[in-house]
């Protein structure tokens, strides 16, 4: 136990000494969050949308006027068949489409209900997520003017559709996104690197002459990282909570769980990867490249999971990141119980219970 | 008792055979020297003893435990002390011992006066970080971190290497000091010189052992005599006394050169051969052989038995 608590604070006199290394290790965490984060929220002033409105009533009239009107919205173009709407999209700048149902104004009075839909362009979710919500704004507030006048409750039915990406991710979704990345990308390859170094400097050659255990150096060389993820893992949610207003809607005991479990596996891998390469450079390319690009192409970070071809699909199966994005989605945005995310976490659970044994068991107590 | 006791060891990095079936002992408090140029195997023969390699056949023994088998208690009772500075370069003098001495689950307090002889030189810049200490210091320091928990067998890998002749000498005679504590000293070098601080030496080339014994007792059997040669014009010098037909073998030695002659050669022709080569200042005087002449000596027979 001394020589465990000895190795630790050697470790971490180490880490704090390297200036260069520290910072990187807390400030890039803190740059990608915001640059990821602020990347994409875009301000909506004047979003050029089309109408198609088969239905050329008063009521759709007024409706429209309304648009018009919203500092939001510019009518650019009045459809005249649905066929078009697809091409309007494709053309550009039409971000959004209002169609409107045959008959609006009948179904109004006959009180069958009048229905909207919204079609959005997907493949930017946020201003796709932030137009529609507007319009819903725009048709909600006129909903409310009209039941006034007409003193009787009107029903409109608002579907919206987002083009491209059914799903609709929102602007909140990086955030869970960029905690993954980060905390993957940190642990593993700090981890990684500071393995390697002692391989490389030929101090773990002292090491394992010694009467030290590979546990212990391996849980003494982990610690550190582990501690230093926990503050990482502290900063992004702060940002994302208080600077970035993403809310933590469900259980933030189960979210800290989920990220223990995360950067275990994560610390695993980097224990792996230490055990296989042997310069401090490719620990770096190996845990950087190999671990991001995965990270950014199968988690759902970029493109959601569910629109990626099926045979990549698999491959999302076994990325760590691509389950605890999703916990952290469901906890933080969803605010689902832990009901609809044990599935999840049994299987970033198994996952570092198995990359653990695996690293303990690859790493060796001789030179080769 | 031997302390450590290899029999048929092997090792073998794809084509190249780092030790060819050595066999050797250690005697308990013994400091063993072995001594051999660069690629002699004396690397891969410290790391099978302090159990960082396997041999691919034959054992060793140290302290009647196995070396590949019983690696975890021979680790309790071994300092070693690789070829290269190991230590952590960004940490301090002092930070360096206290991290070893609790590796080995003790302190720097317990087995202080092991090293005080050692740590003294050092003491001064204890709170240097260990990096930026001169060669010679960085040595002492490691070897400091090799003997905080007392270990039975000192395993020391090229320890004078690179480093200035004061401090290698500071270095011998302080293994000299270990002995009396009962300290088992395995010490590697490639240098010739340092073989005479040893209380047995192995002469190390291409994976063997050529020659075992006392210091004296390898420069005894080396057959013949020896002759320095000194002229003006050492280059030429070189070339000349081996045209010269008495000469059995000829090399250089410090500012000299050692000539063996061959049986009934006297110095008087070895002079007239060079001086009809225009040398000048010529100087022809017996000496006795020393252990890198037998090194030489043996190096040739080895060649020449290929």
């Amino acid at each position: 136990m001394k020589q465990f608590a000895s190795f630790v604070v050697k470790e971490f006199t180490q880490v704090l000494r390297d200036g260069r290394t520290l910072f990187i290790l807390l400030a890039i965490p803190i740059i990608q969050v915001l640059v990821l984060g602020y990347a994409i929220i875009t301000e909506v002033n004047n979003a050029e949308i089309a109408v198609f409105d088969p239905s050329r009533d008063d009521e759709t009239q007024a409706i429209k006027e309304r648009f018009a009107a919203s500092r939001y919205f510019d009518i650019a173009r009045e459809l005249t068949q649905s066929a078009d709407i697809d091409a309007v999209f494709r053309s550009g700048n039409i971000s959004m489409v209002v169609v409107f149902a045959d008959g609006f104004a009948e179904g109004l009075k006959d009180g069958s209900g009048a229905s909207v839909q919204l079609v959005a362009d997907g493949t930017d979710p946020n201003r796709a997520a932030i137009l529609t919500g507007y319009a819903r704004g725009v048709l909600a507030s006129w909903q409310a003017e009209r039941m006034q006048t007409a003193g009787v409750p009107l029903r409109i039915g608002v579907d919206t559709h987002m083009l491209y990406n059914p799903q609709g991710k929102s602007a909140y979704n990086f955030v869970p996104g960029v905690l993954g990345l980060v905390l993957m990308l940190i642990c593993t390859m700090m981890t990684s690197i500071a393995i390697v170094r002692e391989k490389e400097t030929g101090s773990m050659e002292l090491l394992l002459a010694s009467p030290m255990k590979p546990l212990c150096i391996i849980l003494a060389k982990i610690t550190p990282y582990f501690l230093l993820s926990v503050v990482n893992l502290l900063t992004v949610l702060a940002i994302a909570v208080f600077v970035m207003d993403v809310p933590v809607r469900g259980s933030l005991g189960w979210l800290f769980a989920a990220s223990a479990l995360f950067i275990v596996v994560a610390l695993a891998l980097g224990l792996l990867i230490s055990s296989v390469v042997n310069s401090q450079m490719n620990a770096m390319l190996v845990s950087g490249l190999g671990m991001m690009m995965p990270i950014l192409f199968f988690s759902g970070l970029l493109f959601p999971v569910e629109s990626i071809p099926d045979a990549l699909q698999w491959i999302s199966y076994i990325i760590p990141a691509r389950w605890f994005i999703d916990i952290a989605r469901k906890i933080m945005i969803e605010g689902t119980g832990v009901e609809h995310f044990a599935k999840e976490l049994g299987i970033i659970a198994l996952m570092a219970a198995v990359l653990l044994a695996v690293a303990i068991k690859k790493f060796k107590v001789r030179l080769e | 008792m031997a302390i450590i006791q290899a029999e048929h060891l092997t090792k073998r990095y794809k084509r190249t055979v780092a030790l060819d079936d050595l066999n050797f002992a250690v005697e308990q408090g013994e400091l063993y020297g072995i001594i051999g140029p660069d690629g002699a195997g004396k690397t891969t023969l410290m790391r099978i003893l302090a159990t960082l390699l396997k041999p691919d056949a034959g054992t060793a023994r140290m302290a009647e435990l196995d070396v590949v088998n019983d690696y975890k208690a021979i680790r309790d009772i071994i300092g070693y002390m690789p070829g290269r500075f190991a230590l952590y370069q960004d940490l301090t003098v002092e930070e360096n011992l206290r991290f070893f001495a609790s590796v080995f689950g003790t302190t720097v307090e317990e087995n202080y006066h092991l090293v005080a002889d050692i740590y003294r030189h050092i003491e001064p810049f204890k709170k240097r970080r260990a990096g930026r200490l001169s060669g010679g210091m960085k040595q002492k320091l490691a070897l400091c971190c090799a003997l905080i928990h007392k270990p039975r067998v000192l395993l020391l890998d090229e320890p004078t290497t690179g480093i200035d002749p004061v401090s290698r000498h500071e270095l011998w005679d302080m293994l000299a000091r270990l002995r009396q504590e009962g300290i088992s000293v395995v010490a590697t070098t490639p240098y010739m010189d340092e073989a005479a601080r040893c209380d047995r030496i192995a002469l190390m080339l291409g994976g063997r052992f050529m020659d075992v014994d006392t210091p004296q007792g390898i420069a005894a059997r080396y057959p013949g005599h020896i002759w320095a040669v000194r002229a003006d014009g050492m280059r030429r010098l070189a070339a000349d006394l081996r045209s010269f037909g008495g000469t059995a073998s000829a090399f250089s030695f410090g500012d000299a050169y050692h000539v063996t002659p061959a049986e009934g050669t006297a110095p008087g022709e070895l002079r007239r051969h060079l001086e009809a080569r225009g040398h000048t200042h010529i100087s022809i005087e017996e000496t006795q052989p020393t252990v890198e002449d037998c090194f030489m000596w043996l190096a040739k027979k080895t060649e020449d038995g290929k």
